[in-house]
């Protein structure tokens, strides 16, 4: 597959200067960065027509990056044990040589900021630059979700913010008792963000103000939740005030952990905060799961066009390229489902792929692309194209418009169902005519958040009775939760809630019921 | 573009995570530094510990769908026989199909029983030593304490006349003036003895010229490039060093008559082993002194020490009179802080017994922080804390004790007391409640 995406090289200027060297050799100084920066800029902006943040380069050691991994890769955190587990894991990873760090880190914050590593060499700084700098950079900057989802301006004034008030709390109220809110919010990290847009722009930096008013407002507010004294009894049979207490409660509500801040009955104001915070943390993370293969398609796309214009203008030697071709091969390899390294799709290389692709169909359209892409067969500009794509999708939907049959024909993809009634597995679709259709339509699935997450929902809340909280887990395709795992989960809910709760596993097709799960609520926090 | 060097921030910023995570694991972590202190090698005691948590104690539970259940789709790159409609057998070990295709969230934690990580040799030892604290820490002078003294580090490029450094600074000068192509002096002499030469027989105005031309050029050249510049000039750096003050010694006293066996030996040692990591972890500068003796007493290295065995009768007193000796001699209780541990199977020449007793109080118990006899049996013997069958030190110590705190004495028959007991003599606030009890 390399060689073939390989072959399709970008089309180069009419004229090509030779240039200088930007370095020879391995070693780099703080000059060469800026040299390498300044020349991947010239290529980015007119050439390209990338567009991004203004750049902070920082340079950081290995045990920095550890440092880096085990929070998430934001520069300032919150504290809690878990970042010290994965931090124990990555190192013992590391230093048994297990596992190798990557090459850089970089940050949806504006200016953006990209770490590069100490002990790369200099055409690897190239390479690291070329693809956070300004792939990930024009990436974060111009993809819709990140727009709507994402606060770039404010996002390390919030974790500043949400920094010192978790260590303000640890001071107050102990540190066990924020251990367990944090860890009971954790659990309920991915139930913890809203699939669908809201109207305004998030503003992160405003929260420590709003954090006020919201407590007052919500003092002044009248909450059915609150009430202790038993409501006179509806006679008639549908019961107008379940419909009024479900819209109070804004149920049914998806965003577990938005439902808990606003209506847990029993939290104290700062357990509310800290819930807020991590659903906070969750939202801004969230365009991230769902935009792996275009991130990193659209990082690895970039960079190989700067780094072979690069190498085109004289600016890096061959022994540079050379060094580049090989990391960049590393980095898109697929291995086949029957290889021993194989471990799920590599996201760098069906984006790389698609994007190549893409351009390819821009500029060299078949007859079979004519007819499938249409409006984007032969347009020839293919950068413009790609910036489009770039703005406008996610894995799912980029992957259900734009895979090509021919791609499908490289990769050899396959849709296999495993059906546990059944005795044997089967190919669904394949490569060919009957199967391009159906075969994308699952493959874009398989990158759909929304499906791959359990659809879990907070359904009502028994107020007449003993406060339980009901949830349904809308069960696609019979395949239910983990148990052990869901009984951990549901424990930090109840815990949360304060009462019992009570989760369904309902199938959407027959809606029956299949499993049950209840938890009741430990004095964990009161 | 700002290009920022981060290398230099201070590093461990996940150190508070780090806390809080052996906090969290705190009982496995503790629970195998027990096991380390009583089954490893005594060598290894105390270095680099790994510690295995099982993955129930740091499990971060989410809500994740069981793909061993219901109808799952798998797309897959790589088909070289499959048409639509084939059938593939079930590949062992449940219905994966290849793999997870789609990174499903956070599948990790299923595959993971155990989590293994390392301890420092910091934490581990923080962990060994959790709640055990020296008695009567305050009587001497203690750890805190530290005077700075100077020591050599380098040379530095600025400093005071007084501590340049001639050598450093003249081979500076030497490969300057190479470098620069400063004219020798020789070359000098040697032309203006030409110039001279010349003027004293017939002159060529021309060649005269020239070489004087020449000569001008060396002299300007040699003032320009200065013999010692002030770039070649070295100092020698010096930084403070701080000499630990607190310090302590640490007898080891054993009686190795031909009653004690290998056993007994090794209880001692790992006795010894606990005091030596405690001591150190405690004091910057610890010292060893080992004592065996027979009816004799005699200082030895540690191999002889542990390793030889002898015949003859036995006078505890003669390795109490070497102690207050080499107390006298090396380490003056006002300066060291002193403890010493005895272990012995108990046997003792009946008459020694006031001699003993008499060396206790009025030497040997004023001069140390604390004193421990450990009473080693066989391993079949009774459990450590009862004391049945009275031994004639025992019963030479008991009075001592009763009256005297820093002396403390316990029996032990098996490897698996040992720790415990270190524990209960050098419990926190030990000393504190035997004070207030009588």
């Amino acid at each position: 597959m390399s060689s073939a995406t390989f072959g399709a090289r970008p089309a180069g200027p009419a004229v090509i200067v030779k240039n200088t060297p930007l370095f020879t050799g391995n070693d780099w100084d703080f000059d060469t960065i800026r040299r390498i920066h300044d020349a991947c800029e010239a290529i980015a902006g007119p050439e390209l027509g990338l567009s991004w943040y203004p750049n902070q380069i920082e340079i950081i050691t290995a045990e920095q990056m550890l440092d880096a991994y085990a929070s998430i890769g934001m520069p300032l955190f919150y504290k809690h044990w878990s970042f010290g587990k994965h931090f124990a894991q990555h190192e013992a990873g590391y230093r048994r040589g297990l596992m190798g760090l990557a090459y850089e880190i970089v940050i949806n914050s504006d200016p953006c900021i990209s770490y590069i590593m100490e002990e790369n060499t200099a055409t690897m700084q190239t390479l690291v630059i070329a693809h956070a700098a300004f792939g990930h950079n024009h990436f974060f900057k111009n993809n819709y979700l990140f727009r709507q989802w994402t606060d770039a301006e404010g996002i390390l004034d919030y974790l500043d913010f949400a920094k010192t008030f978790i260590t303000r709390c640890e001071e107050r109220y102990g540190h066990n008792a924020v251990e367990a809110v944090l860890d009971a919010a954790h659990a309920l990290m991915n139930q913890g963000v809203h699939r669908y847009p809201r109207k305004k722009r998030p503003d992160l930096s405003s929260e420590q103000r709003r954090e006020r008013e919201r407590h007052e407002h919500q003092e002044r507010m009248y909450n059915d939740l609150w009430r202790t004294l038993p409501a006179k009894t509806q006679s008639g049979k549908p019961d107008p005030g379940a419909e009024r207490r479900r819209a109070l409660l804004e149920l049914p509500q998806e965003n577990i952990l938005y439902f808990l801040e606003k209506a847990a009955p029993r939290l104290q104001p700062w357990q509310r905060e800290i819930l807020r915070i991590v659903r906070h943390v969750a939202q801004y993370f969230y365009p991230q799961r769902q935009t792996k293969v275009m991130n990193e398609g659209c990082a690895t796309y970039n960079h190989y066009r700067i780094m072979t214009r690069l190498s085109e203008t004289g600016q890096i030697n061959e022994a540079a390229y050379l060094e580049f071709l090989q990391s960049h091969t590393n980095v898109i390899r697929q291995p086949t489902y029957d290889d021993r390294h194989y471990g799920g799709h590599n996201p760098y290389a069906i984006g790389f792929a698609m994007m190549t692709d893409i351009a390819r169909i821009c500029t060299e359209p078949t007859e079979e692309d004519r007819a499938w892409f249409p409006d984007i067969a032969g347009s020839g500009d293919a950068m413009e194209v790609l910036r489009d794509v770039w703005a406008n999708y996610r894995d799912e939907s980029f992957i259900a418009q734009f895979l090509s049959p021919k791609l499908m024909r490289q990769l050899r993809l396959f849709h296999v169902t495993d059906d546990p009634d059944k005795p044997e597995l089967r190919v669904e679709a394949i490569h060919d005519e009957r199967g391009y259709r159906k075969l994308r339509r699952a493959f874009a699935r398989q990158y759909d958040v929304a499906w791959l997450d359990p659809d879990i929902e907070v359904v009502d809340v028994d107020l007449e009775g003993d406060r339980k909280l009901i949830l349904h887990h809308k069960v696609l395709n019979r395949v239910l939760l983990n148990k052990d795992d869901a009984m951990r989960v549901l424990q930090h809910l109840a815990d949360l809630w304060g009462y019992d709760v009570l989760m369904k596993e309902v199938d959407t097709t027959t809606g029956a019921v299949l499993k049950e799960h209840t938890a009741s609520a430990r004095p964990t926090f009161f | 573009m700002h290009i920022i060097d981060r290398r230099l921030n201070p590093g461990g910023k996940s150190l508070a995570n780090r806390q809080r995570f052996l906090r969290r694991v705190r009982d496995v972590a503790q629970r195998a530094v027990r096991e380390a202190a009583r089954d490893k090698d005594i060598k290894d005691l105390g270095k680099d510990g790994n510690v295995t948590v099982p993955v129930d104690g740091v499990r971060e539970p989410k809500f994740t769908r069981n793909p061993s259940t219901g109808i799952n789709d798998h797309i897959l790159p790589g088909n070289k026989t499959y048409i639509e409609g084939d059938l593939i057998e079930r590949p062992p070990g449940g219905g994966g199909g290849g793999g997870g295709s789609g990174e499903g969230s956070d599948g990790g934690a299923d595959g993971e029983d155990t989590f293994r990580f390392v301890l420092t040799r910091e934490e581990f030892l923080e962990l060994f030593l959790e709640d055990l604290e020296l008695p009567d820490l305050a009587k001497r002078r203690l750890a805190v304490v530290e005077t700075a003294t100077l020591r050599r580090a380098g040379y530095t490029v600025s400093g005071s006349p007084a501590n340049l450094a001639l050598g450093r600074t003249l081979r500076n000068s030497l490969s300057r003036r190479i470098a620069l192509k400063r004219p020798k002096s020789v070359e000098m002499e040697a032309l203006a003895d030409e110039i001279r030469a010349l003027e004293e027989s017939q002159p060529d105005a021309v060649v005269l010229d020239e070489l004087k031309a020449e000569l001008e050029r060396l002299r300007t050249r040699s003032q320009r490039i200065p013999y010692v510049d002030p770039i070649d000039l070295r100092y020698r750096r010096f930084e403070p060093y701080p000499r630990p003050v607190a310090q302590a010694v640490m007898f080891c006293l054993m009686d190795v008559s031909g009653s004690m066996t290998e056993h007994m030996k090794d209880l001692a040692k790992r006795f010894y082993i606990l005091l030596h990591i405690f001591l150190t972890r405690r004091y910057k500068h610890v010292e060893i002194v080992f004592i065996r003796h027979t009816d004799h007493a005699k200082e030895v290295d540690e191999e002889t020490f542990f390793g030889s065995r002898e015949t003859g009768g036995t006078l505890v007193s003669s390795a109490l009179v070497e102690m207050k000796r080499i107390i006298a001699e090396r380490y003056n209780p006002e300066d060291w802080n002193i403890y010493a541990a005895q272990a012995s199977d108990g046997d003792n020449v009946s008459s020694d017994g006031a001699t003993s007793q008499d060396l206790l109080r009025s030497a040997i118990l004023p001069a140390c922080q604390y004193f421990a006899y450990l009473e080693v049996g066989d391993e079949g013997g009774p459990r450590a804390g009862f004391v049945e069958h009275r031994t004639t030190l025992w019963r030479t110590y008991e009075p001592v004790s009763k009256t005297n705190s820093v002396l403390a004495m316990r029996k032990v028959n098996h490897r698996r007391d040992i720790y415990p007991v270190f524990r209960e003599l050098f419990a926190r606030n030990k000393a504190g409640q035997e004070a207030a009890s009588p």
